[in-house]
C-alpha cells in the first residue's frame, strides 16, 4: 500500500525539525542535500551506511578533471526550441546565470547539460508513460559551454509538473535538471533547478531532501524582468555554485 | 561561496546525458576492459544507473582534452572521439541488468581511475576508484582495513579484462564499497 501524502508530508517536517534543533544547538549549517532522506522512498537502499572515507591527498587525480571544447557543442544545442521542424507548445523562457567555484571564481569554458520534461510535464523518455501529450517539436535536452564569465544561456520552454510514484498523489514541482562540470572532478554537480513560487515545494521529498531552508532557495531560479524579450520570452537567472577541493585553490 | 546543492539524476537522464561509444575512452591493442555491476543495498542490480570515469593518460597527464562528445556540425550528430587525444572522460549507464563497461588504456602516475556514480533514489553522487591492481604502495589504500580495501581493487578474470562491482549500499553478505570525502 503506497503511503499518503500525509505521510510523507509528516516526514518532511519532522525530518526538518531534528535539522533546525540540530543547527540552534551545533550552530553547524548543512548546506548540502541529505543522502539517506526516507520520505523519497528510493533513496532507503541507494545510500552508503559506512562514513565516507576522506581522500586527503594532494596529488589526488579528482583535483583535475575533464575539459570541454568548441568540438563538443553546437550552436543549436543551447536554444532547446529550435531543434526541431516546428515550434514547441508551452511558454518560452530563457534561463542564465553564472558557474563558480566555492570561491567565487567563474568556472570558465566548461560543459553545462540540461534536461527537462515539456510544458505538459511529460518527458520524451520511454519509462515516462503518465498520460500527458509528447511534444514532437520538443526534445527537451541542451548543452552549452560556459562563457569567459562563466556564463550559460538557455531558451527553452517551461516544463509542466509532473506525477511520480513515490507516494500517493505525488507530483515533482517543474525543475530543469542541470549536469555541470567544474575544473576538477571533485565538483562535479547535478542537480534541479527550480521556479519560484511553486506550490508544490512543501510536498515534495525530493526538493525538501535539503534540510536547511536557505540551502534549498539556492535551489530556485529568480524571475528578472528585465531578461523578458516583449511579445516573446520571459527570462530567468540562476546562478551555481560548485563545491569540492580544486588544484590551484589555495593560490 | 555557498554550494548550490545535489539532487538526483532522476530516471529519466538516459536521453541527455549518456552518448554513444562514452565507455570507450581508447581502444584498440593495449586497451583493456573494466566491468561489473552496481547494486543497492538489497544486493539488487540498479538499472538506472550512470557512471563517470576520469583518469590521467598512460604517460601520467592530468590535462585531458576537449573532444569527448565531439559533434558533426551539420546534423548535431554525436561523432565521439576521435582517437588521437585521449580525453580521459568516459560515461556509461548501467544496462536493464545494472552492468557497465569501460574500455580504456591503464593511468600512468597514481594507479586508479576515478569514478563518479549517479543514480535514480541517491541524492548527492558518491566517487570511488577502481584500482586496477592491488599490490600497490597508496596513501588511500593503505589506510584502509583489508575488507575496506578489497572493495576499491578490481580483480583480473582474464588478460586485459577486469572485474569492480560498486555497491552503493552493503548488506549482510557484501561489504559495501568505500566512497570517498573530497571537500
Ligand atoms: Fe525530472
Amino acid at each position: 500500500m503506497p503511503d499518503s501524502q500525509e505521510q510523507i508530508t509528516a516526514e518532511i517536517v519532522e525530518s526538518h525539525r531534528v535539522y533546525a534543533k540540530a543547527r540552534e544547538e551545533s550552530g553547524q549549517e548543512s548546506r548540502h542535500v541529505l543522502r539517506d532522506f526516507a520520505p523519497y522512498r528510493s533513496s532507503i537502499l541507494r545510500h552508503p551506511k559506512q562514513p565516507l572515507v576522506v581522500a586527503g591527498d594532494p596529488e589526488a587525480v579528482e583535483l583535475t578533471g575533464p575539459v570541454f571544447g568548441v568540438t563538443d557543442v553546437t550552436a543549436l544545442d543551447s536554444d532547446l526550441t529550435r531543434q526541431h521542424v516546428g515550434e514547441p507548445m508551452g511558454e518560452r523562457i530563457t534561463v542564465t546565470g553564472r558557474v563558480l567555484d566555492r570561491a567565487g571564481r567563474p568556472v570558465r569554458g566548461q560543459l553545462v547539460e540540461v534536461w527537462q520534461a515539456n510544458a505538459a510535464g511529460r518527458y520524451a523518455h520511454q519509462r515516462d508513460d503518465h498520460p500527458a501529450p509528447l511534444d514532437p517539436n520538443f526534445t527537451g535536452v541542451g548543452r552549452c559551454l560556459t562563457d569567459g564569465d562563466g556564463r550559460y544561456a538557455f531558451t527553452t520552454i517551461k516544463p509542466g509538473p509532473y506525477p511520480w510514484r513515490n507516494h500517493v498523489n505525488a507530483w515533482r514541482p517543474a525543475h530543469i535538471h542541470f549536469s555541470l562540470f567544474g575544473t576538477a572532478f571533485t565538483q562535479r554537480l547535478v542537480t534541479q533547478m527550480y521556479f519560484p513560487g511553486d506550490p508544490l515545494f512543501p510536498y515534495d521529498p525530493i526538493f525538501n531532501s535539503v534540510p536547511d531552508e536557505q540551502a534549498r532557495q539556492r535551489m530556485v531560479a529568480a524571475y528578472d524582468h528585465d531578461l523578458s524579450v516583449p511579445e516573446w520570452s520571459r527570462g530567468f537567472t540562476w546562478d551555481i555554485v560548485l563545491d569540492g577541493a580544486f588544484e590551484g585553490e589555495h593560490r | 561561496m555557498n554550494p548550490t546543492p545535489s539532487q538526483t539524476v532522476g530516471p529519466f537522464f538516459g536521453y541527455a546525458l549518456p552518448f554513444p561509444r562514452g565507455g570507450e575512452i581508447a581502444a584498440g591493442a593495449g586497451a583493456l576492459t573494466v566491468h561489473g555491476h552496481v547494486f543497492d543495498g538489497a544486493g539488487q542490480p540498479i538499472p538506472d544507473a550512470l557512471l563517470e570515469f576520469w583518469q590521467a593518460d598512460p604517460a601520467g597527464g592530468r590535462g585531458g582534452a576537449p573532444g569527448t562528445l565531439r559533434r558533426d556540425p551539420v546534423n548535431g550528430a554525436i561523432l565521439g572521439r576521435h582517437g588521437l587525444d585521449f580525453t580521459g572522460f568516459g560515461r556509461v549507464p548501467t544496462d536493464a541488468d545494472g552492468h557497465w563497461t569501460l574500455r580504456t588504456r591503464p593511468p600512468g602516475g597514481r594507479p586508479y581511475i576515478a569514478v563518479a556514480v549517479f543514480a535514480r533514489g541517491l541524492l548527492h553522487h558518491l566517487y570511488t576508484r577502481i584500482y586496477l591492481r592491488g599490490d600497490v604502495a597508496d596513501p588511500l589504500l593503505d589506510r584502509l582495513t583489508p575488507e575496506r580495501r578489497r572493495t576499491l581493487v578490481a580483480t583480473e578474470e582474464r588478460p586485459g579484462v577486469l572485474r569492480f562491482d560498486i555497491r552503493i549500499q552493503g548488506d549482510e553478505e557484501h561489504e559495501e564499497t568505500v566512497f570517498l570525502d573530497f571537500s
